[in-house]
Formats: C-alpha cells, sequence, structure tokens
C-alpha cells in the first residue's frame, strides 16, 4: 500500500508559485460547477454566466475597467509595502482619505474654471493620503508601534472623518440635509474614454504606477534594497541600507497611490462625496497582491480576476435569480485554494511505501 | 479603430431597437435594486415583498428580476444601467444612495422608466416616492409613552438625516403626547444595517434605564436584545414578531406592494409619469404590525382612534404647538408643519435627550 505525505522542498519551487494560481482558478471553477449543480442549475451555462457574459461585449470591458483601476492602485502600493515587510493593511484609509482630500478641493473650487482644476485636485488626494501613511511611518519609525494596528485603527478615522465631512462642512446645501456633497463640477471631473461609458483616464493612472513600480523595483538600487529589506533585515543592515528611509518610502509611495486611486474614484465614477466612496477596494487589494504573487502584472490579472467575481455575481443574480452570497463564496474558494495550493511551493507530495512493521522492528533491531 | 467604431454603433443601434420594440405578447419586466439581503425582515425585505405581490396580481403579464446586496457607491451605476440594457421596462431602485447612479443611467436609457425611494431629484423619466413612516412612528409613540415605566424610551438610530430626525420626531411627539414625563434617548449606530452593532446600541439604552426600545435601522437585532432583558420594544419596516414573541409589541411597517401595482400599471397603460409619491396610512402603504397583547385595552382603542383620525385627516402628526428642545414654540396651535419641512428636518422636537450631531 503507498502512503501519501509532503516532504519539504530543499528551497521553494518557482515554478509551483506561478502554477498555484492557475490551480486555485481551476479547482474554484470545479467547485463551483458542482455549486451550481447542486443548487440545480446548468453548471456549464451558470459558469458562462457568471465568468464569460459580463466580458461579451466593449461595455463589459469597460466596467471590468472602472473596477480594475482602483484596485490596481492600491494594490500596487501595498506591493511594495509588502516586499519590505511593512505590513500596511491601511489602503482602505488612505484611498477614503484621499477622496475626501481631492473632493474637499473640488468643492472649493466649484466655480473655478480651467484645465488646472483637476490636476490641482488629483495632486491634493494623492497628497492626502500620502500624509495618511506618513502618520502610520511616523508612529513605526519613531515609537516601534506595529503598523498592523495603526493602519487598520486609521482606517476607521479615515471613514470617520469622511462620514464628518458629509454629515458636516461638506454637506450639498441644496441637498435636504442628505449626507452628500454637490456634485463636482466639469472642471474637476476625470475625462472619460467614450462618452458611451464609464471607464475614465484613471485606468492610465493605474497602468502607468505597475510600469513606475516595476521598474523600480527590478531596475533600480532603491528596489533592491527594498527586496533585500524584506527577504533579511540583518543582510539589510549589514549592508548600510537605511532602513527607516526605506520603511517611509513605502508607506508615503502607497499613502499617494491608495490616495490617487481614492481623488480618482470620487472625481470619476462617483461625481461626488458621499459616505459610501469605498466598496472595501484597500482590503480586497490585499487580496489582489497575494493573488498576483507580489508581482506587477500578476497584480494586474488579480484585480481583473476580482473584478470579474463581482461583476458574475451580479450576472448571476439578474439572469439565474441566484442569491449573492455566491459572490462572495467564490471570492472564499479562490483564496482558500490558493492558500491550499502555495503549501505546494514549499512542500512536494511524495509516496511512500508503507514501512512494513516485521521488516522495520528486525532491523531497529540489528541497529 | 474604424472596426471599433462600427462595433459600437451596432451595438447602440441594437439596445435602442430592443428598447422600442414592446410588443403585446411580451410580458413587461420590472427590476428591482436592493441595498440588503432579501432576508427575513427589514427595508429590504419589505421592498422584497412589494414585488411577490405584484408577482402574484399581474401574473404573466409582467417579468421581475432583482439585484441584492447592492453597494450604494459606483457599483449601483453598472447595476442599474445593466438591468435597463437587459431590456427592463421598470426599474424600482430602493435606496437613497442610488439617487444620482439612477438619474445618470436614466439620462441614457430614455424609454425605461424609473422609481427612486427616498429620493428628491427626478427627472423625465424618474420618478421618486416614500412612505410617511413618520404616521406610524407616531402611532408607536404614543404606545410607547402609555408603556413605559421608567418613563425613559430608547431609540437606536441609523445616521442623522431628515428621514431619521422625522421618525425620531414624530415618535417623541407620541410618547410625550402619551405621558408628559417621557425623554426619549437617541444613539446613532452610524449604519444602516449591521446586527452587532444595533445590539450594542440597544444594551447602552437598556443600562441607561430604558424600558422599551425602538430602532431606525434595517436588522432584528434590537428586538432581540430587548426580549433577552424582559423589556418591551416596537420593530421597523416589517413585522418583526418572530425575533421577541413577548418583547414585540408591535412594528411600523411598509407595504410597497399597492404602490407597485399602481406604477405597473400606469406603465402597460402608458399613463406613468414621473411625480413624487409620498402615501402613507389613508393609503395602506405605511402600517402597524398586529398589536401585542401586552398593551392594554384602552392603549390599543387610543391607537386606533388616532390611526383613524390620521386616515380621515383630521390630525396630521405634526400639528402645533411644536416645540423644540429648548422649550421655545415653532409652530404655534391651529398650524402645522409642511411637506417641504418635514423633508428638511434638522431639529428635535422637546422630549428627544442629547444633541443632534452638529452639521
Amino acid at each position: 500500500m503507498l502512503n501519501i505525505t509532503l516532504e519539504k522542498r530543499p528551497s521553494d519551487s518557482k515554478l509551483m508559485s506561478y502554477l498555484s494560481p492557475i490551480f486555485a482558478v481551476i479547482l474554484t471553477l470545479i467547485s463551483g460547477g458542482l455549486l451550481f449543480t447542486a443548487l440545480g442549475q446548468d453548471p456549464f451555462h451558470a459558469l458562462y454566466t457568471f465568468f464569460i457574459s459580463p466580458l461579451t461585449d466593449i461595455y463589459g470591458w469597460t466596467e471590468l475597467g472602472v473596477k480594475v483601476a482602483p484596485l490596481t492602485l492600491c494594490a500596487i502600493g501595498l506591493m511594495l509595502c509588502f516586499k519590505a515587510r511593512v505590513w500596511n493593511i491601511g489602503a482602505e484609509g488612505q484611498f477614503i482619505l484621499g477622496g475626501l482630500g481631492g473632493g474637499y478641493i473640488a468643492l472649493e473650487l466649484m466655480d473655478a474654471e480651467g484645465f488646472w482644476v483637476l490636476p490641482l485636485v488629483l495632486f491634493f488626494g494623492a497628497l492626502s493620503g500620502l500624509l495618511w501613511g506618513a502618520l502610520t511611518a511616523l508612529l513605526k519609525t519613531r515609537f516601534g508601534a506595529n503598523e498592523i494596528l495603526t493602519t487598520i485603527m486609521l482606517n476607521y478615522i479615515a471613514l470617520n472623518w469622511l462620514l464628518y465631512g458629509v454629515h458636516g462642512p461638506l454637506k450639498d446645501p441644496d441637498g435636504f440635509n442628505f449626507p452628500e456633497s454637490a456634485l463636482f463640477s466639469d472642471f474637476a471631473t476625470l475625462p472619460v474614454l467614450s462618452d458611451d461609458y464609464r471607464l475614465n483616464i484613471s485606468i492610465f493612472f493605474a497602468l502607468f504606477a505597475v510600469a513606475v513600480i516595476w521598474a523600480l523595483m527590478s531596475k533600480t538600487l532603491l528596489g533592491f534594497q527594498i527586496s533585500v529589506l524584506g527577504e533579511d533585515k540583518a543582510a539589510a543592515r549589514f549592508a548600510g541600507f537605511k532602513e527607516e528611509r526605506l520603511i517611509w518610502f513605502v508607506l508615503l509611495a502607497c499613502g499617494a497611490l491608495a490616495g490617487l486611486a481614492g481623488v480618482s474614484e470620487v472625481t470619476g465614477s462617483i461625481g461626488q462625496l458621499n459616505p459610501y466612496i469605498s466598496p472595501g477596494y484597500g482590503y480586497a487589494a490585499i487580496i489582489v497582491v497575494f493573488l498576483g504573487r507580489m508581482h506587477p502584472i500578476g497584480i494586474v490579472f488579480a484585480s481583473m480576476l476580482l473584478a470579474l467575481t463581482y461583476m458574475g455575481g451580479e450576472m448571476a443574480q439578474m439572469d439565474l435569480a441566484l442569491p449573492k452570497s455566491l459572490t462572495g463564496l467564490f471570492q472564499g474558494m479562490l483564496l482558500f485554494y490558493l492558500l491550499a495550493c502555495d503549501l505546494l511551493i514549499s512542500y512536494r507530495i511524495v509516496r511512500k511505501p508503507t514501512a512494513r512493521s516485521t521488516g522495520s522492528s528486525s532491523n531497529s533491531a540489528q541497529a | 479603430m474604424r472596426l471599433n467604431k462600427l462595433t459600437q454603433l451596432a451595438m447602440t443601434a441594437a439596445l435602442a431597437l430592443g428598447a422600442n420594440i414592446v410588443s403585446a405578447d411580451e410580458p413587461l419586466k420590472v427590476g428591482f435594486v436592493y441595498v440588503g439581503p432579501t432576508g427575513d425582515a427589514g427595508w429590504s425585505y419589505g421592498h422584497d415583498q412589494g414585488r411577490k405581490y405584484i408577482v402574484e396580481k399581474f401574473g404573466d403579464k409582467i417579468e421581475t428580476n432583482y439585484v441584492e446586496s447592492v453597494a450604494e457607491g459606483a457599483d449601483s451605476e453598472r447595476v442599474i444601467r445593466q438591468l435597463a440594457a437587459k431590456g427592463h421596462d421598470l426599474i424600482f431602485t430602493t435606496s437613497f444612495g442610488y439617487m444620482n447612479p439612477t438619474l445618470k443611467v436614466a439620462k441614457r436609457f430614455k424609454k425605461v422608466k424609473f422609481e427612486h425611494a427616498t429620493g428628491y431629484k427626478r427627472g423625465k423619466n424618474t420618478g421618486t416616492y416614500f412612505a410617511r413612516a413618520y404616521q406610524g412612528r407616531y402611532l408607536t409613540g404614543l404606545i410607547a409613552g402609555k408603556m413605559t415605566k421608567t418613563n425613559v424610551i430608547g431609540y437606536v438610530a441609523s445616521f442623522p438625516i431628515p428621514e431619521v430626525i422625522r421618525g425620531i420626531n414624530a415618535f417623541t411627539k407620541g410618547a410625550v403626547e402619551a405621558n408628559p414625563d417621557v425623554t426619549v434617548k437617541v444613539v446613532w449606530a452610524s449604519t444602516w444595517y449591521d446586527p452587532a452593532k444595533e445590539r450594542e446600541a440597544a444594551e447602552t439604552l437598556m443600562l441607561q434605564g430604558a424600558d422599551i426600545l425602538t430602532q431606525h435601522t434595517d436588522s432584528a437585532a434590537v428586538i432581540q436584545a430587548a426580549e433577552s432583558k424582559g423589556n418591551f420594544a416596537i420593530g421597523y419596516h416589517s413585522d418583526m414578531s418572530a425575533y421577541g414573541a413577548k418583547a414585540h409589541l408591535t412594528s411600523t411597517v411598509h407595504n410597497w406592494g399597492p404602490l407597485y401595482a399602481e406604477k405597473v400599471q400606469a406603465v402597460l397603460d402608458g399613463t406613468w409619469k414621473s411625480e413624487d409619491l409620498w402615501p402613507g396610512i389613508a393609503e395602506g402603504v405605511t402600517d402597524l404590525a398586529p398589536l401585542n397583547d401586552a398593551i392594554p385595552a384602552d392603549v390599543k382603542a387610543l391607537v386606533a382612534k388616532k390611526k383613524q383620525a390620521i386616515k380621515d385627516g383630521t390630525i396630521r402628526v405634526f400639528d402645533g404647538p411644536i416645540f423644540d428642545q429648548s422649550g421655545k414654540e415653532v409652530v404655534p396651535a391651529g398650524s402645522s408643519l409642511d411637506d417641504g419641512a418635514l423633508k428638511s428636518f434638522n431639529w428635535y422636537v422637546k422630549g428627544v435627550e442629547g444633541q443632534l450631531p452638529k452639521s
């Protein structure tokens, strides 16, 4: 009889780290098919509705882009932090602050006309996110505060600042006390790629950020230092890298990128400030980073996949009358299988013959 | 590039055609967008009951679809647009945050009729509707005022917007009318739906001496909290008696079915127009769930009498004299707050304890 056991690999398998997400997707599809069958649906038709039908026209692809842009911007910033082993969970707060800061400027410049308005709004959005990231950097480098805790807490504070703003000073004066700002002027609104669709130029910000961060990580000394700091702190110190400066850099960069995502969302798809400017993009981006293997291109694909699960969930509700919880189930299965398959990066499955009890005992007796 | 333009043109043409041709045999497609899960109780549950009502009433003549738990941000616009693109002729968007997304989609799909609940912006093909739930609030306030022993009533509220403040004021007005010594304590849970937070707020209020609770949030957590402590509670949105047989005195409920049926009929007849509907107890859209037997007969009779008076129009809930928290008379006897004032409430009436979050 054969026993199947796990054995530690001598070194991590590069191949498996790329194959693991593919296995995870395949396993998710198989389990999803079974799930649909159990729900009394034709599994192929249901999977088609969930994963293919949202993307059968140009409109679907542009809508995917609407979600991919903020996800990618947040995720690429988080990747920088995670590479340096700075566990920043705060992209959500930085996103919200970016939206709030940029939105504030947009409201102040309500009557201003000119093409300088939008860049100024975007700049202040990114700056607000950056300053929010700076708080975490200060707390970590000066007081040694754990960034996981500080960023999570700062997320709540950011959300409450937003709520204060839209319930208070930033409320639309003609809005019957409802917690929303006025709609931004055209000069403070991101241009869309085509009048028929919602996709705006923030998708280019995202792609540009991906290219820049990729170049930074693979071609520059700074990128090298960040990787070394993440992989071996002692070595980084020994080489004379300035740890604190690197921590500041990754947190500020992530804050600015998430802030840019936030301000792009409010000046783009939403067009005003309201209490729900983020459907949790900052948190979803954490999943995206791991699903994307901490690689810029991987992150783009992972953003697309995650965005697709949201859209597929909506399609399944409209066409098949299936419940919303399916979206969560698919995201959960994907993560579960990914973590399970990731085990194979450091371990491999081996088949061992069962030790025969008599033989082994006599062997040990002789020894 | 040219191919892209062509494809776009073809698609637009296809969409336009699809929207134009409504043959007699085709059922009318009605879409619903819900902010929460349809579940067993609460705001979205109530709208889904309305959907089931029209399915029952119109049978083969209509086909309905819904999308639940749609976040009120940028995502909602896609869902609404998708419903319109899939050939729905009438779309109900049932949460305040869908207001601007609904109007944006409505501009693009001119043949489709949109109905937005709780909003204040209308367009050529977008109407608005809401229920005068405050009339029910007032009646439940009477019950609470009569039945409290500690003279402290707890109110778990969501966000300080006019709709919620109107409810607090109507409830307090009823409670103070029934019992001048009553104070109503308000805790802001800052959420529409979060059972844990709602429960926490309910516990806090009971610790402060409240023996009757009510809520302007979506779950039944407040009822359950009251039940576990042997106190009374009054629900909202739908009949919540299943969550606390002893505690549940009654609920202010919405009955969207008749209103939805009227709108569907109007579209079928080709008489639909954009308007603002604000029906209440008289139209049967606002009502009370069955009253608990713990309520004494004289209180039940009082509620029945006042309800009839609201129905007949002999009383309006916000009739003067109305005092603000400082005791100043805001509305003199003989006059009444108009709908405009009701829709922009941002102050508390006398009897509410605490400050409105500053704005």
